[in-house]
């Protein structure tokens, strides 16, 4: 490392107008794209329990297999005859989603569940978005992880086991039972309950 | 390392310096206050999740997006600039096919925002917004108009130095950058929290462009130069 990154600075009230106004992606997952769908509604609270209504959310996610569209994921790539064997981005897949927050500090997404992908020690993590939070009053974006409340990958994850037990309800999607496919997730910027946010 | 491809192993990307990064909570830019955790952030190991991310090299660019003087039928008014630059990782390799995302204010201080109440005039024929990519040396190039600094209400006669934001996606989601280029000279430089809660200041020296007189064009625009730094990655993978 030769070289000091840049600092950050603050998206600010208006980055509606480069990043949100007319390249705000909700849709993740075409129609076509294989996977179980499900609808996201996402909510920014900060410390006085106030909803956000100017932060941006962005997901960074695999698809249902477990695979990334990215060129740094070579799982699938040679026939070595182990278990990432035949995973592959066969239907239309990107795999960004972006929205700026409403008046009431909620956004929303439409996308599938994504599968698992090697983690540490190269177990397979728990199915999980990656989700960065920008916002006025936030000089560097916040990192955190959104799963999926009761799947049962989630007591083998290596990134939840990092995180103190009573802290990490913080980053599961709660399913809302009168529609099925569809999750709430609250991020809680701090206050009692903080989302546990990464240093990545 | 085995044959297996499951075995693999990432290389990790570089921690930042401390210093170089703002804090999350900098009281003198009041806003912090209530929009930064409290708790320590959960340190992570890199894995696929971290070191992929949206690359966007076949996004469409319209033939005007890095031209934000001809995105009307007439020229905007101030003083028009070209701001070019690198983007290159921190062992010094260009990041070729970056997107880069700006917005800014017009040469009065007001953005073409509908809760931006400066009352400054709009210009009809500036909307302060484009993108670019960068090219296979990690070279990009922006034409607009350079912006006029704003007040906000963050402090008693508070004002924005003129800058210019920026979006940049890197190789992976965690080199994710938004970040505001600022012009050389400003004096609003001492009085701005926003600039000034970056602790080192070498650092913060650097989101200051350069005037240049080599892109600059004679009887046409002044050049700024703005090279952008992010995240590299070890040589070799890290084995955990
Ligand atoms: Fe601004």
């Amino acid at each position: 490392m030769d070289l000091v990154p840049t600092p950050s600075q603050t998206a600010g009230p208006y980055f509606h107008l480069g990043m949100t106004d007319t390249r705000s992606v909700k849709c993740i997952a075409d129609p076509q794209t294989k996977g179980e769908r499900v609808w996201l509604a996402c909510r920014v609270i900060d410390g006085d329990g106030v909803p956000v209504p100017d932060a941006m959310i962005e997901i960074w996610q695999a698809n249902a297999e477990g695979k990334y569209n990215h060129p740094d994921d070579t799982q699938g790539d040679d026939t070595t005859g182990d278990d990432t064997q035949g995973k592959t981005i066969d239907s239309p897949w990107f795999g960004f989603g972006r929205m700026p927050t409403l008046e009431d500090g909620s956004c929303e997404f439409e996308t599938i569940k994504p599968g698992r992908v090697p983690g540490p020690r190269n177990a397979l993590q728990a199915p999980h978005l990656n989700v960065a939070i920008f916002a006025r009053g936030m000089l560097k974006q916040l990192y955190t992880r959104m799963y999926f409340a009761g799947d049962p990958a989630n007591s083998e994850d290596a990134v939840l086991a990092l995180v103190p037990q009573e802290r990490r309800e913080s980053l599961l999607a709660q399913p809302v039972v009168s529609h099925p496919g569809h999750w709430r997730f609250d991020i809680h910027l701090q206050g009692e309950r903080e989302t546990v946010f990464f240093d990545v | 390392m085995g044959h297996l491809t499951n075995e693999r192993s990432l290389a990790q990307y570089h921690r930042t310096p401390p210093g170089s990064q703002p804090p999350s909570l900098y009281e003198p830019y009041r806003a912090t206050i209530r929009r930064s955790p409290t708790q320590p952030l959960t340190v992570l190991p890199h894995t696929l999740s971290e070191i992929t991310g949206p690359v966007y090299g076949h996004e469409k660019i319209g033939e005007t997006d890095n031209d934000l003087t001809r995105q009307h039928s007439g020229e905007p008014l101030g003083e028009r600039i070209i701001v070019s630059g690198r983007v290159l990782d921190d062992n010094g390799r260009p990041v070729p096919h970056a997107l880069i995302e700006v917005w800014q204010a017009n040469a009065t201080g007001r953005y073409r925002h509908k809760n931006d109440q400066h009352p400054a005039p709009l210009d009809p024929n500036f909307t302060g917004a484009g993108r670019t990519l960068t090219d296979e040396n990690g070279s990009y190039r922006f034409v607009s108009i350079k912006p006029g600094a704003y007040p906000w209400f963050n402090h008693y006669n508070a004002w924005r130095p003129a800058h210019i934001h920026f979006s940049i996606f890197g190789r992976a989601f965690l080199t994710r950058l938004v970040t505001q280029m600022y012009f050389p000279g400003d004096p609003l430089f001492a009085f701005d929290p926003v600039f000034q809660s970056i602790p080192d200041d070498k650092a913060r020296q650097r989101l200051i462009s350069k005037f240049d007189l080599e892109t600059t064009q004679p009887q046409w625009a002044l050049g700024f130069r703005f090279d952008i730094i992010l995240r590299g990655r070890d040589a070799t993978p890290f084995e955990d």
